[in-house]
């Protein structure tokens, strides 16, 4: 039985079978059977399950289905895509700049949080094309890292901000 | 291939073929057998390979060159290692030593997952030692694979072996007429076994001749990370799979009582669809459908619990362990220890304290397992698939060849977390469902049963004379063993609780205490505390170290303040041993360390600077560090400004994982000494998530500088873990330096800080 309730992931619409209040987390990992957000906490403490909602920063283990129903949200898999449409490119990149600056760095340990870390970066340098190191500390504070990759992190960033250039 | 024919647990051959990616059936992520990685290196051939491999229970002879590596039809080579990726890079610096022996480069080596029906025993992936471990039986078996390989290309291209070269895994012969034939290794054994004993004589290539070890080729699985395209165990789904939660008192009580079941009302969790709730002994759990029914059925299921109010609770922790009656055993005992403090001129003594600390994995672990009668699937992120194999096997009532273990990776453990505690859970799940059940533990669970790193009292005693030669030096050290017993079996089947015996790990390390220095008079001795009065515990990154280290580095600088002297040159004048020199010289360079007494520079100002130098290691390699800080003497905060940590691993096989792993490793101990502490009452623990139980954030991260000391002529050793004790002397002492306090507690919260201070 399908229910009614449609919404646009990566800019593909489907409809979904969960409850309306089921957390958009589940959905997308479960329904839509997308890698990027992924199950940290589900207490929005640590940012392991973070999407782009209208291009913001959510945490989707506490984010119900039905509050992003006629919105635009965009995974770690569609960042590539929302950053050419954002920047009008004619051809969609294979990586967007976050994600090539992490690879650049070699930033990843385990790589867990990196779906967080990369659409917080995403996000914030939508925003602040050239963020000092102070801006990319703030916006990256609620993304927990246990492997202690922030020093990596913060050069990633750098390097995509300087990439942009 | 329809879907309903793969159950996994059957074993069956069409459940092991190989899958290249998910089979999306019925709206699930499906999972026959194993598939990304398996093909990384691009061969086809793999499958040949891997199907007869995967047919039978391992683990495959050590004997046998099959055991160890796969040449396939297209030139490249599968590596079958027994040591799992966590993130560290380890298996890449392995599959750089096969490719070396093998001279392939790097695009044509791959390894797969572990995997108890293929991959072999080496051991459990701890101590940081994949490489020292590992990498002697994979040099070897890559050397006499190429040794047959060449045999069989003399006959082929009707040439002296002596006069073969090879590259990239073609081997070469020019003629006498300055022509030139070759032949691949694909074409000369592809996907064909070897069989051939492996009897570990072939000869190694030179040091001198190496192209791939000591150089960095980048990892092979962080472009899959960044994209989403990385298979983590979250993501890994079964046929015909429930999801499944359990259902545990918030927070673990005293290890040796468990918890029991005082009531539990079933029909509370009637209104939440497909939901069944699952009990066996004091195990309960939860299955549904949809995952969010199982959350929501396991946070809704009404239940209480008997929980004794036996512990000490954390304020009471050090007085309760140092009040126990202990088994006690002396660790090292040289000289005359009571007679040279006698004389020295100088005497130094302290008692320390050190929290239990979590692994918290940034990721709950999880488990899948399809258990049936007589067989059993768990995947799982095990550090050691054949050991948590017999565990799985005494659980289920299955012999251990029928039960097999796969590992997929989750997020870092750095320990033995909840991985074995959660694939129990998900196998019990399932024995009871009857069917495949894939079990996510929540951020609780992950938090508040844990087996953490125990607890620490050390008492120290150091003594040194007029000259700044350390004479005598003590340590007394009280903490419980590691836990033997997993929850899950303690609930369900009534297993009692039960500890490890002693171990290396688990004891006073000889050469964190003290044993950097060359030190005449020494003893030191292990309390162990009854650990089923406690709470659970295991080995956490790094076991113990941070504690010894806290203690006695603290100690060595407060002996060189007395004696006046610089605490980096006090050192030296201690060390005899070139190792531990070159990294103590490292780090004092590297952070341009400026020579006076430690807190010689005090003043009144709000915010002090200081900066501190440490020694340390685990259990082998040698670790050196410097920390610079700031203190708010108003506020109590600690600002970790810049960490600098130097690691001599012998041959640094792949020197930039090194330097990734000691820039995580300084900025993970920051946050265990500045932030990390497992709080409970005297029932249970009270630090379940990210805000009771808080980690270091991006605005506290201090720069870091990481230093490979390279020794290619040392044995490659542990490289993981190696610098932490030594980080978190040199916070310690950085302390002291900015304000002439010691502290004797950790972690140095501002509420600490300001009592130290006299502010509190």
């Amino acid at each position: 039985m399908r229910g009614k309730l449609k919404i646009r992931v990566n800019e593909r619409v489907t409809e979904i079978a969960a409850a309306p209040h089921t957390p958009l987390l589940y959905v997308l990992s479960d329904e839509l059977q997308l890698q990027g957000p992924r199950f940290g906490c589900g207490l929005a403490q640590c940012g392991s399950c973070s999407v782009l909602v209208n291009g913001e920063e959510v945490r989707s283990c506490v984010t119900p289905v039905s509050a992003v129903a006629g919105k635009s949200v965009t995974t770690l898999e569609g960042l590539p895509a929302w950053y050419a449409k954002q920047k009008k490119l004619a051809k969609v990149p294979a990586l967007h700049p976050v994600q090539q600056a992490f690879i650049d760095e070699q930033a990843v340990q385990c790589g867990y949080c990196f779906n967080g870390m990369i659409i917080q970066a995403a996000e914030l340098l939508s925003k602040t094309p050239q963020p000092t190191e102070a801006q990319i500390r703030t916006a990256m504070n609620g993304h927990l890292c246990r492997c202690g990759s922030y020093p990596r992190v913060i050069k990633a960033i750098q390097r995509a901000a300087e990439a942009a250039r | 291939m329809s879907g309903t024919k793969m159950s996994s647990a059957k074993l069956a051959p069409s459940a092991l073929f190989p899958r290249r990616e998910f089979l999306k059936a019925g709206g699930a992520l499906v999972i026959g057998f194993s598939m990304k990685g398996f093909l990384s290196g691009g061969a086809l051939g793999a499958q040949g390979a891997a199907i007869s491999r995967g047919l039978a229970a391992g683990p495959p002879d050590p004997k046998q060159i099959d055991t160890w590596l796969a040449i396939h039809a297209d030139n490249t080579a599968t590596v079958y290692i027994g040591y799992v990726e966590l993130g560290q890079g380890s298996t890449t610096s392995l599959l750089q030593i096969a490719a070396e022996e093998l001279d392939l480069d790097m695009g044509q080596v791959s390894t797969i997952r572990l995997d108890t029906n293929i991959t072999p025993n080496q051991g459990g992936t701890y101590s940081s030692s994949s490489i020292a471990r590992g990498s002697p039986a994979i040099r070897t078996a890559a050397a006499e694979a190429r040794q047959a390989l060449l045999q069989l290309a003399s006959k082929k291209l009707d040439a002296p072996i002596e006069r073969l070269t090879v590259s990239r895994g073609t081997v070469g012969v020019k003629d006498s007429t300055g022509g030139a034939r070759s032949v691949t290794y694909g074409e000369l054994v592809g996907d064909k076994p070897f069989s051939l004993a492996f009897t570990g004589s072939a000869p190694l290539k030179p040091v001198a001749d190496y192209k791939l070890v000591g150089k960095s080729p980048t990892r092979n699985d962080i472009p899959d990370k960044v994209s989403g395209k990385y298979v983590y165990l979250q993501h890994v789904r079964l046929l015909g799979m429930v999801h499944g939660r359990v259902v545990r008192p918030r927070g673990q009580g005293v290890y040796g009582a468990g918890a029991k079941i005082a009531s539990l009302d079933e029909t509370s969790v009637a209104g939440v669809p497909g939901a069944r709730v699952l009990r066996k002994g004091d195990f309960v759990g939860v299955v549904a459908e949809r995952e969010w029914d199982a959350v929501r059925a396991a946070q809704q299921l009404k239940i209480t619990w008997d929980m004794p109010a036996t512990l000490p609770g954390s304020d009471g922790l050090y007085d309760a362990m140092r009040a126990e009656k202990t088994t006690d055993r002396i660790v090292l005992e040289r000289g005359d220890v009571t007679g040279a403090f006698g004389q020295a001129a100088h005497v130094v003594s302290g008692n320390y304290h050190a929290p239990y600390q979590a692994h918290a994995g940034f990721g709950p672990n999880g488990a899948l397992a399809d258990v049936k009668a007589d067989s059993a699937l768990v995947i799982c992120s095990t550090q050691d698939v054949y050991a948590t194999r017999n565990t799985l096997a005494g659980v289920l009532g299955i012999p251990a060849p029928k039960v097999r273990v796969q590992y997929y990776e989750g997020s870092g453990t750095y320990g033995h977390s909840c991985y074995d505690d959660v694939a129990q859970a998900a196998a019990i799940l399932s024995q009871l469902a009857g069917k495949p059940v894939r079990l996510q533990f929540m951020r609780w669970d992950e938090h508040g049963w844990d087996n953490y790193g125990p607890a620490h009292v050390g008492e120290i005693r150091a003594a040194a004379d007029a000259d700044g030669k350390i004479v005598a030096y003590q340590y007394d050290g009280w903490h419980h063993n590691w836990s033997a017993i997993e929850t899950s079996a303690q609930l369900a089947l009534g297993t009692p609780a039960a500890e490890w015996r002693l171990g290396a790990a688990q004891q006073v390390n000889p050469t964190d205490c003290g044993g950097m220095y060359d030190i005449p008079n020494v003893r030191l001795v292990n309390h162990q505390v009854p650990g089923l009065k406690y709470l659970k515990g295991a080995w956490l990154r790094s076991p113990l170290d941070l504690s010894f280290s806290f203690a006695s580095e603290q100690t060595i600088d407060e002996l060189a303040r007395l004696t006046g002297m610089d605490a980096y040159k006090f050192r030296r004048r201690n060390i005899k041993d070139e190792r531990w020199m070159g990294v103590l010289d490292a780090v004092a360079q590297a952070s341009r360390w400026e020579s006076r007494p430690p807190a010689s520079k005090l003043s009144d100002a709000k915010i002090a600077s200081g900066r501190g130098i440490g020694l340390g290691t685990h259990l082998t390699s040698y670790g050196g560090a410097v920390a610079e800080i700031e203190v708010n003497k108003e506020t109590g905060q600690i600002a970790v400004k810049h960490m600098y940590g130097a690691i001599d691993a012998g041959l640094a096989v792949n020197p930039a994982f090194i330097e990734n792993q000691i820039s995580g490793q300084l900025v993970q101990t920051v946050s265990r000494m500045l932030h990390e502490e497992v709080t409970f009452n005297k029932t249970n623990v009270t630090s379940l998530d990210w805000n009771s139980y808080p980690i270091l954030r991006f605005e506290e991260c201090p720069e870091v500088t990481p230093i490979v000391v390279q020794r290619v002529d040392q044995k490659s050793t542990g490289a993981g873990e190696e610098v932490m004790a030594a980080a978190a002397g040199a916070i310690a002492n950085a302390f002291f330096d900015a304000t002439g306090v010691h502290m004797r507690e950790f972690p140095l919260t501002p509420n600490r800080v300001l009592a130290a201070l006299g502010r509190g």
